[in-house]
């Protein structure tokens, strides 16, 4: 029983196998991999392990206080940042080898000419609530 | 209306349906529909006989379910609006229901849910909150669980140490919802030991009531980790602690010791101190030798390591330590407070830092941070 963050980059991690952008796709191949995602999160949903899974614009905005009485500042988006977050998927599952197949599954998503991206995913633990019994 | 009473009823009231000829999934369903008609009617109108009322109820709607899905499926399947008693049950039902939801064919999570809703009597979305996931996910996965064990016989024997595994689970992982889970543990566990005659059993039920005990002084008002030593013993819960010592000296007097036993043991021993300082620890790494004898577990090895830098010495415990693989989990923590007792703060604030980063807690690793920042602030000075 533990939750894993399945995160998704526009930037930031190393290039995938399948690498061409989806813009240069075809549009069956979009609703293909459409397809995949959400077939993947329903099968989830049916085997009890699936939490969350939400996309992200690529585009925010950086926020910091800025002292007592005045607005905070913001700035960016900054076209440099180097890791750019697309989305995520939060399973809870019983192993980290199931959290490992998961996301090798995901990564298999379908792209250019049909054939999987072999996209890298950063998969990150949850910390947990700590143990009762530790001694 | 007493809510205890009425969940306590839950696994007689589902063995009842089942040795009446209900299949498991459908006879839980409806046991969990009567279950919500009981919070809805009892109130204003509570039945003189809780039980027969619930079994009544829930008979009824799995005679409905079932119908409604004979029509469907436009058969004409004909079944009994009053069963004859079935054969005397060799075996306790409600000691079936702990086997059947803990089956091995089940997954740790599954088997959790399951007997929290089976057993416990507890709703989808009870357990939801209290495992931080959509109810919709809950629901599958406990369908799922049904589906899985729907071919096991339910008068099968099954194996205790699965069903000790999966309390245990439930008293020692969740969060706190609307669910004490930690409460709910002990109560099923103290309903299993009234069903079976078993030590480990007993072990188990002990070792939960001398945790249990302690709980109140096991975090401070700010949600930080307060460490065994540190902990206010005026405050532990000396009731539960004379419980579980009474529990445990009856199942160690049976002379079949297992690792629920030793683990126990190893918590009376720390309920017994007076003061931190009064620690048997002598003893402790006696029973960390039988429980490495029972489990061959490495937690076990590195928590035996901490025994015996208390009972020996910080070196005796470094030398401990460095035969068990720096891999394991709060490996780096221990070394850590190892260094710091042996005088090594440099050595002991590295390692906090290193141990706060590898934490798999927010409480854990907040509470190595501040031991990191204060070896730091000390050495600093």
């Amino acid at each position: 029983m533990a939750k894993y963050l399945l995160l998704k980059h526009y930037r930031g991690a190393p290039a995938a196998v399948n690498d061409v952008p989806m813009d240069q796709w075809t549009p069956e191949e979009i609703s293909a991999h459409m397809q995949y995602m959400h077939d993947f999160a329903a099968r989830l949903e049916g085997t009890g392990e699936f939490v969350d899974g939400q996309a992200l614009a690529p585009e925010g905005t950086f926020v910091r206080y800025d002292g007592e009485g005045r607005p905070p500042v913001t700035d960016g988006p900054f076209a440099e940042t180097k890791d750019l977050i697309a989305g995520w998927m939060v399973i809870d599952v019983d192993s980290y080898e199931r959290a490992v197949e998961l996301a090798g599954e995901l990564s298999a998503a379908p792209g250019a000419g049909g054939k999987p991206i072999h996209e890298w995913l950063e998969l990150r633990p949850f910390l947990t609530a700590p143990p009762t019994i530790r001694e | 209306m007493d809510e205890a009473l009425l969940r306590s009823l839950t696994p007689r009231v589902l063995g009842i349906l089942v040795r009446r000829g209900a299949d498991f999934a459908a006879a839980e369903d409806a046991v969990q529909d009567a279950l919500v008609e009981a919070v809805r009617v009892w109130p204003a109108d509570p039945p003189r006989d809780p039980k027969g009322w619930l079994v009544t109820v829930a008979w009824r709607k799995f005679l409905d379910t079932t119908r409604a899905d004979a029509a469907r499926r436009r058969r004409e399947d004909l079944v009994e609006e009053e069963p004859a008693p079935g054969p005397t049950p060799a075996v306790d039902d409600t000691l079936q229901l702990y086997f059947l939801c803990a089956h091995p064919s089940l997954t740790p999570s599954s088997a959790v849910a399951l007997t929290l809703r089976a057993v416990g009597g507890l709703t989808t979305r009870q357990i939801a909150q209290a495992y931080l996931v959509p109810e919709a996910t809950m629901a599958q996965r406990i369908s799922r669980a049904k589906r899985t064990v729907s071919g096991v016989r339910f008068d099968q024997p099954g194996d205790v140490a699965t069903v000790l595994r999966v309390l245990y689970l439930v008293f020692n992982e969740g969060y706190s919802g609307d669910v004490d889970l930690a409460a709910e543990a002990i109560r099923l566990t103290r309903q299993l030991a009234a069903t079976i005659d078993h030590p480990e059993v007993a072990g188990l039920l002990a070792l939960m009531l001398l945790h249990h005990a302690r709980r109140a002084t096991r975090t401070a008002p700010d949600g930080s980790l307060v460490p065994l030593a540190e902990q206010d013993r005026s405050r532990w819960d000396t009731r539960s602690i004379a419980e579980g010592v009474e529990i445990l000296q009856a199942a160690l007097a049976r002379d079949r010791l297992g690792e629920f036993q030793a683990q126990a043991a190893i918590a009376a021993l720390h309920a017994d101190a007076p003061t931190a300082g009064e620690t048997d620890w002598v003893q402790i790494v006696e029973w960390y030798d039988e429980l490495a004898r029972l489990t061959d577990s490495p937690i076990v090895r590195l928590n035996r390591a901490v025994a015996v830098g208390e009972a020996d010495g910080p070196r005796a415990g470094l030398a401990a330590l460095a035969a068990l693989d720096d891999a394991l989990p709060r490996h780096t923590a221990v070394a850590a407070y190892l260094h710091e007792r042996d005088g090594d703060l440099a050595t002991a604030a590295r390692l906090y830092a290193e141990a706060a980063r590898r934490a798999p807690n927010l409480p854990e690793r907040d509470h190595l941070t501040r031991q990191a920042a204060r070896l730091n602030a000390r050495r600093g000075r």
